[in-house]
């Protein structure tokens, strides 16, 4: 099938072209990080974890979400969700490719990254982070192709399929989960040491990643013959809105239990981000401008007229994922390290090579995302 | 397969060139370079015979690295009642004095570039003139 | 089908095999380190109390607490290669000079013996009993030994910082560039490797000295005796005879770490 992908529109081989030219420019700064250094980047020995890592915790959630239309068809029989399963897994394993290069490019001595396999660690979140991700990426590698290789021939998927299916639902929680004790279990950063750390993660992954999937199925059906239908995407808009609801839900927990319990370590990161302390505030204009799509967001996607409507529907969804996207990525990670465990405020901006390498590496993760939904419609296409 | 004799013959063919260095040194023993590290501290006996260092050197290292960081065991190895840390800088640099004349020389031939030297010492070497 | 009319393997089931033969010789190390690797969570316990327990006590009453006193420091950093770095964000640091109000901000509220708004205490790497730095570390380049101290492999570490997140105290630094190339040449000590870039490095109560009996460069060089390091095992020792009659903080001791850096303030 992978003949499918190497045959195009000029409009499909220009969206190509462009995002190699991305990837080619995000390898040229990469090469320049390799000889010289993480110096390179913004971080510090303060604020020791930047937008590489921020990338790689917003898209683990966005992989995750696969299971939010895998469980309804492979389990209750959510019909309406047949046809964009596979958009879901082939979405799940752009996402997690791009986990995978974002980890990689964060990495000190990358060349070293077998060390992990060589000197398993049972102890450390990294280490099971590293496993459930790789297990995650072949789930949907497997479950994916096989799917859509029977789809193409008219036969029945494979019957060891199956219960591929039936474990990537809750390897995809644990996925998330892992991710989420990665900041969980640390005692020294109060931002990230509150019980809820999973249960937020995987509500906002269960916005953002089906957000994702409503553009693409619209871009779907704009560019090619393939409607994925209007049911599925309605579908799909009212998971968001719950989960979105849920998720700035959390959001006011945390603040909450910061604020009311009174401990001051508790609301210093908080305080940080989005009021600022002692003078340092550059986070919170992306602090608010979250707040601000995450309340768009759900005004349009709780209201069912406006939510019925695909254009309203669009804009709230683009809302929530650039929302969680800031929220999560930015704040979260950048925020824990602020104040330092001396409580001294540090503050992080990214440099020009660094989000270059970070352009780099979501043009290979559309690359992919582009080639496997260019072979899914050609199948469709043909059928 | 009508074109057996053709494939099979165009198939030993590529073979000869391609292990041609392989089976003339063997052959005839005479290879175009050899290379010859130089020992300039030349007179105490080594850890290890030359045969077993010119294999296992890296071997030896990484396991007096294991041995000496990750379980503390520094006890030094005696030869001939000479002591010898287990350290690539304290030992080995010691008598191969000269990185470029002992080290590099057989490294450079095999296209290696070990990392050992980004970290340990390697002992201040005399300028010489360019052969 | 799995075989086609020769008997012979299809394309499909050759690779299915390669890759199942290729996970299990692979998976089969990984398997056998997880069990028979080395332990990194030796830590002593009241049924198994290690027999040597190395810990540190900073007599801050002793010290000159001066800006322009550095003694500790610029030895240890001339000693094991550390380099001067002037931008702050890429600064590494074994140790140095916190003020009380951020060595220990949560007793920053309220009022403070006059002396201690200026103090500057002398902060490392606390070689806790219970280190979250070595709970998170993915391939054990950190590890507690059983004498307590927390070691650094600089050969195993990949560089990924999760260890700087985690330890509560910042006492870790990351070789955001090559240190060689700050360091100047001539004054490299050639007893000491330095680093290279993409690695993290942090005081290791100089390991290498204590295992041949001598004490850390920090406690020989301190004129005024200020830091004091010895053995909590041995109760003649006297970090043990310090701490059995001066009262001595230690620092976040409310998060199970279990610091073996004491204060006397």
């Amino acid at each position: 099938m992978f003949e499918k992908a190497l045959s195009g529109s000029r409009r499909y081989w220009t969206l190509v072209f462009i995002l190699l030219a991305l990837v080619g420019a995000g390898f040229f700064f990469y090469l320049r990080q390799l000889s010289d250094g993480l110096s390179i980047t913004g971080m510090g020995r303060d604020v020791s974890w930047g937008f590489y890592i921020s990338q790689f915790t917003f898209l683990v959630g966005v992989a995750a979400s696969a299971v939010m239309v895998v469980l309804p068809y492979y389990l209750h029989d959510f019909r309406a969700f047949g046809k964009i399963t596979i958009l879901g897994e082939f979405l799940a394993i752009s996402a997690v490719s791009m986990c995978v290069l974002f980890i990689f490019v964060d990495m000190g001595q990358p060349f070293r990254i077998f060390n992990v396999f060589l000197h398993p660690s049972p102890n450390s979140m990294m280490f099971w982070d590293t496993v459930v991700l790789i297990g995650y990426l072949l789930l949907n590698l497997f479950i994916g192709w096989a799917t859509l290789g029977a789809e193409r021939k008219g036969v029945a998927p494979p019957a060891w399929s199956r219960p591929l299916i039936y474990i990537s639902i809750p390897w995809a929680v644990s996925i998330h989960t892992v991710t989420a004790f990665l900041y969980a279990g640390i005692p020294g950063r109060h931002l990230w040491l509150t019980a809820i750390m999973a249960a937020r993660f995987l509500a906002s992954a269960f916005a953002s990643g089906p957000a994702l999937l409503i553009l693409l199925c619209m871009i779907v059906r704009r560019y090619t013959r393939f409607d994925p239908g209007r049911e599925p995407i309605q579908a799909l808009g009212k998971i968001v809105a719950y989960a979105m609801t849920i998720n700035v839900f959390f959001i006011a927990l945390e603040f909450f239990t910061a604020y009311y319990s009174g401990i001051p370590s508790h609301s210093h990161s908080l305080e940080y981000l989005f009021f600022g302390l002692e003078g340092h505030g550059s986070l919170a204009p992306f602090m608010w401008t979250s707040m601000g799509l995450a309340a768009l967001a759900l005004t349009l996607l709780i209201n069912p007229s406006t939510r019925h409507n695909e254009r309203w529907l669009a804009t709230g969804a683009a809302a929530v994922f650039f929302s969680t996207w800031l929220d999560k990525g930015l704040g979260l990670v950048v925020g824990g390290f602020i104040p330092s465990p001396f409580e001294s405020i540090t503050e992080y901006s990214p440099t020009v090579p660094e989000l270059m390498i970070s352009l780099g590496v979501w043009a290979i993760g559309f690359l992919i995302l582009t080639l496997l939904y260019k072979i899914t419609v050609a199948v469709r296409e043909e059928a | 397969m009508r074109d057996k004799m053709k494939i099979f013959a165009g198939a030993a063919i590529f073979l000869a060139v391609a292990l041609f260095p392989l089976w003339y040194v063997r052959t005839t023993g005479k290879a175009s370079i050899v290379p010859e590290p130089k020992i300039v501290n030349a007179g105490k006996e080594c850890v290890n015979a030359k045969e077993y260092m010119r294999e296992y050197h890296m071997t030896m290292l990484n396991e007096w690295r294991d041995e000496v960081v990750r379980e503390g065991r520094r006890t030094p190895i005696v030869i001939a009642g000479v002591e010898y840390q287990k350290s690539l800088s304290d030992a080995c640099m010691k008598c191969h004095a000269n990185k470029s004349d002992f080290c590099d020389v057989c490294h450079n031939y095999l296209g290696v570039s070990p990392t050992c030297w980004d970290c340990h010492n390697s002992p201040k070497e005399p300028k010489h003139e360019i052969r | 089908m799995k075989y086609d009319k020769n008997y012979e393997l299809s394309r499909r089931e050759f690779i299915r095999k390669a890759a199942l033969l290729g996970l299990s010789v692979g998976g089969s190390k990984t398997l056998m380190e997880v069990v028979f690797g080395d332990d990194i969570l030796a830590a002593s316990t009241d049924e198994n109390p290690a027999t040597v327990r190395w810990a540190m006590v900073v007599d801050m009453t002793k010290c000159s607490r001066r800006e322009d006193c550095s003694d500790c420091m610029a030895v240890c950093h001339r000693t094991h290669n550390v380099p001067a770095i002037s931008n702050r964000r890429h600064e590494i640091k074994w140790i140095w000079r916190e003020p009380f109000v951020n060595a220990f901000p949560e007793l920053k509220e309220g009022r403070l013996r006059k002396d201690l708004y200026g103090a500057g205490f002398i902060v490392l790497c606390n070689h806790c009993d219970n280190p979250p730095c070595v709970r998170v570390c993915p391939t054990r380049a950190t590890w507690r030994r059983q004498d307590g101290i927390v070691m650094m492999d600089m050969h195993r570490c990949i560089g990924c910082r999760y260890c700087m997140a985690a330890c509560p105290y910042g006492s870790r630094s990351f070789n955001w560039m090559d240190p060689r190339k700050i360091l100047d040449e001539k004054a490299i000590n050639q007893d000491y490797p330095t680093r290279t870039k993409g690695v993290v490095e942090k005081c290791d109560f100089c390991a290498e000295r204590i295992d041949r009996g001598m004490l850390p460069v920090c406690v020989e060089a301190c004129k005024e005796k200020a830091l004091v390091f010895g053995n909590l095992s041995d109760a003649g020792s006297p970090v043990s005879g310090l701490l059995a009659g001066r009262f001595a903080i230690r620092r976040k001791p409310e998060l199970g770490t279990r610091p073996e850096v004491y204060y006397i303030v």
